[in-house]
């Protein structure tokens, strides 16, 4: 670059060309000779690491591909990997639009889903990113299990109201949180319709022994004082191509997972992969309140057929931690 | 004249009774200041707000300020603000916080100003007529006076200035009210979720603002001597002031809960039973009642109009007013779409720590330290614009 601009001026101005061209010859030869010495040190160094590693290693790239590398050439980037997950994590798979179904005539409340989700990403008992609720809609009708979790919007009335866009929609439909941005004013609380939302009150669970970590903002852990947290469609396995941990630890295939654009979700239990539509439509599948505009990501099939006795919970609500 | 400088004025000093409120608020700012370092350095988890009841005194508290703040449309001479400032790096614009906050700065700086200019000639006439000015507060005077000779440019540029003001604090007081409420209304929630909530909350606004104007007055004209200048007519004209305020916010809550009322949608009937018939039973007929209903007939009577009934009732309705806001957060909150499982009993039931109240004190106790030193250091009323009503020329008269 600065030669090129060096020999455009000298093309200009004739007059000083010949003490330009005397500069430049110079600073070749001097860069040809450190270019030398760099060369015979790089090679030195290959030799050495040669004998030390040289192995191959497989890895996943950004845009999802299986890449095999040798492991000289890999060098750690400069740059905070915190800083570098997180614009990782603004954008979206490409090509991609996660769905999830939530079959409620299989659900009987194990709630392993929500021990996988909190030992994921580091909650209290009392914290969830998903939550099984006993629902009644009306006093004749059957109650049931519902396991509720963050809609992921479409139209998401908390990322509207978020003053400093640390909570963001992206293009794969998932809907995450930022907390470095996060100012902890719990408007996100208040306009959620579906309360997917907790705030860290207190220390988080064993915020201490995490102090310091890169924060992934995919896993949205080590969680943060102060900060908003709730589900994110397991983004950092979506990226992996696996299911998410609440999909893959139910042991009574209620939940199915996968992309509308392939039109094709999963089972989390059976693994089995079906037609999206066709698993919708045949089963009479429908939203949570849809009637509020917010157009969820999550769609519910009915608790019909159910081949065993609504059970209340039992369990004591967790104390606080 | 000297009159006048002496009678407004004389309580621009130092004396001991001053010391030991200050000292008083100063203890108490202290007290609560340890609540509130509690709450940086363990986080919001000491006060009792949870995930579900995620706003409430603060934000209540907050709302209260805002509405009370509208004591700066209402009069010129003294004023307590209290203005939220963030520093936003990343901002969204949609966001209604954002817009709250762009208005409520606005609207400060224009009170602020509205404060200042008037004030300009006082400071020039004081700093020049009155002997008893302390002598450490003489240079700010004369800095404040900004070279003011009552030059007829000078006059004619302070008045078009303060006209312009008091036409731009009125869009600007408008806004932050509306916008304040927008912070509720723009959400789904039952109790929220309602269009009259902007002028719900000007006029919500104008009752305390004006309950607050007059418990000032009373204070003024008492400790400061002002008899002659804050008369029974002015407590006559505020009491008919907020009687008819009261009127029109009235109307809006029975609109606010009747129209749901008579639907009983799901959602809006589980909110209106918990303030109607619920936990929330006792705060909402007391402040709906005592604190508007019984208040606005008692002021229609010119017995009740008087400084003192005047004044007690203005305490009654301005305190109510502050549960009214409660009132308005708080039910909401607690009864979401869903229904709240498997939570510890905290999370259902909101009950405010005793650091929280400090916390939500500690606003109340900066907002009577700001009020306390400048009616200290500055004239009430302003000096001037008295004596030219009286038809006397305060700079003038001094040369002759």
């Amino acid at each position: 670059m600065d030669e090129n601009t060096v020999e455009n001026r000298d093309e200009q101005d004739p007059s000083k060309s010949s003490r330009r061209n005397f500069l430049k010859n110079i600073g070749l030869l001097g860069a040809g000779v450190a270019a030398g010495a760099g060369a015979l040190y790089s090679g030195d160094i290959f030799e050495k690491k040669k004998a030390a590693t040289g192995e191959s290693r497989v890895l996943l790239t950004q845009d999802n591909k299986l890449v095999e590398v040798d492991s000289l050439e890999l060098k750690a980037l400069s740059k905070n990997p915190t800083k570098l997950m997180l614009e990782k994590g603004r954008e979206g798979i490409e090509g991609r639009r996660w769905v999830m179904v939530i079959d409620l005539s299989k659900c009987r409340n194990a709630r392993r889903c929500i021990a996988a989700c909190q030992e994921a990403h580091q909650l209290k008992p009392e914290q969830y990113h998903l939550n099984t609720l006993q629902m009644q809609d009306s006093p004749g009708t059957a109650p049931y299990q519902m396991p509720k979790n963050c809609q992921h919007c479409d139209n998401p009335p908390c990322v509207s109201v978020c003053p400093v866009d640390a909570t963001y929609k992206r293009g794969d439909g998932i809907v995450l949180i930022d907390n470095e941005r996060c100012i902890g004013c719990r408007f996100c609380m208040a306009a959620c319709p579906y309360s997917a939302r907790i705030f860290h009150w207190t220390a988080p669970k064993d915020s201490d022994k995490h102090h310091g970590e890169a924060y992934n903002v995919e896993l949205n852990v080590p969680q943060k004082l102060g900060t908003i947290s709730k589900c994110l469609f397991s983004a950092d396995r979506c990226r992996e191509g696996k299911l998410p941990y609440c999909v893959s630890a139910c042991p009574n295939g209620v939940y199915y997972f996968g992309d509308e654009n392939e039109d094709a979700v999963t089972n989390g239990t059976t693994k089995e992969t079906v037609r999206l539509s066709k698993l919708l439509r045949d089963n009479g599948a429908y939203q949570l309140m849809p009637e509020l505009g917010t157009k969820p990501r999550v769609y519910y099939l009915p608790p019909k057929n159910r081949l065993f006795p609504f059970e209340p919970a039992t369990d004591e609500s967790p104390k606080e931690g | 004249m000297d009159q006048i400088i002496n009678d407004l004025s004389h309580h621009i000093r130092l004396n001991k009774g001053f010391f030991l409120w200050m000292g008083f608020l100063a203890l108490a700012f202290l007290a609560c200041l340890y609540a509130y370092i509690q709450q940086l350095r363990y986080g919001l988890g000491v006060a009792g707000i949870r995930d579900y009841i995620s706003w409430g005194l603060y934000i209540s508290n907050f709302v209260f300020f805002v509405a009370s703040s509208l004591i700066g449309m209402l009069i010129s001479a003294v004023l307590g603000l209290i203005g939220l400032a963030y520093v936003f790096l990343y901002a969204r614009f949609q966001s209604p916080i954002l817009w709250d906050v762009t208005v409520i700065t606005t609207y400060f700086v224009i009170s602020l100003l509205l404060l200042f200019l008037p004030m300009i000639p006082d400071m020039a006439v004081l700093y020049k007529r009155f002997a008893n000015l302390p002598s450490w507060l003489k240079p700010v005077y004369k800095v404040l006076s900004l070279n003011w000779t009552d030059h007829p440019e000078q006059n004619r540029i302070i008045h078009r200035s303060i006209y312009i003001l008091l036409i731009l604090i009125i869009p600007a007081a408008l806004s932050i009210h509306t916008v304040t409420s927008w912070l509720f209304a723009l959400t789904v929630r039952p109790g929220w979720d309602s269009t009259i909530f902007g002028p719900y909350f000007v006029s919500g606004a104008f009752v305390a603002g004006s309950a607050a104007v007059i418990i000032a007055m009373f204070f003024f004209r008492k400790n400061y001597k002002l008899q002659d200048y804050l008369t029974d007519l002015h407590f006559n004209n505020m009491g008919k002031v907020l009687v008819l305020v009261a009127f029109v916010y009235l109307y809006f809550n029975i609109n606010e809960y009747l129209v749901p009322g008579y639907k009983l949608k799901r959602a809006d009937a589980v909110h209106l039973k918990e303030l109607m018939s619920g936990h929330f039973a006792l705060t909402f007929w007391l402040v709906q009642v005592g604190g508007l209903l019984i208040p606005i007939v008692l002021m229609l009577f010119r017995k009740m109009r008087k400084p003192l009934p005047l004044t007690l009732i203005s305490i009654v309705v301005l305190i109510a007013a502050w549960f009214k806001r409660y009132l308005i957060v708080v039910p909401a909150m607690a009864h979401p779409f869903l229904p709240v499982q498997h939570v510890p009993d905290n999370f259902k039931v909101y009950s405010p720590t005793l650091i929280e109240i400090a916390i939500t004190l500690l606003s109340f106790i900066l907002v009577l330290i700001i009020i306390t030193l400048i009616s200290k250091f500055f004239p009430v009323i302003p000096v001037v614009e008295t004596a030219k009503e009286k038809g006397l020329d305060p700079l003038k008269s001094n040369e002759s």
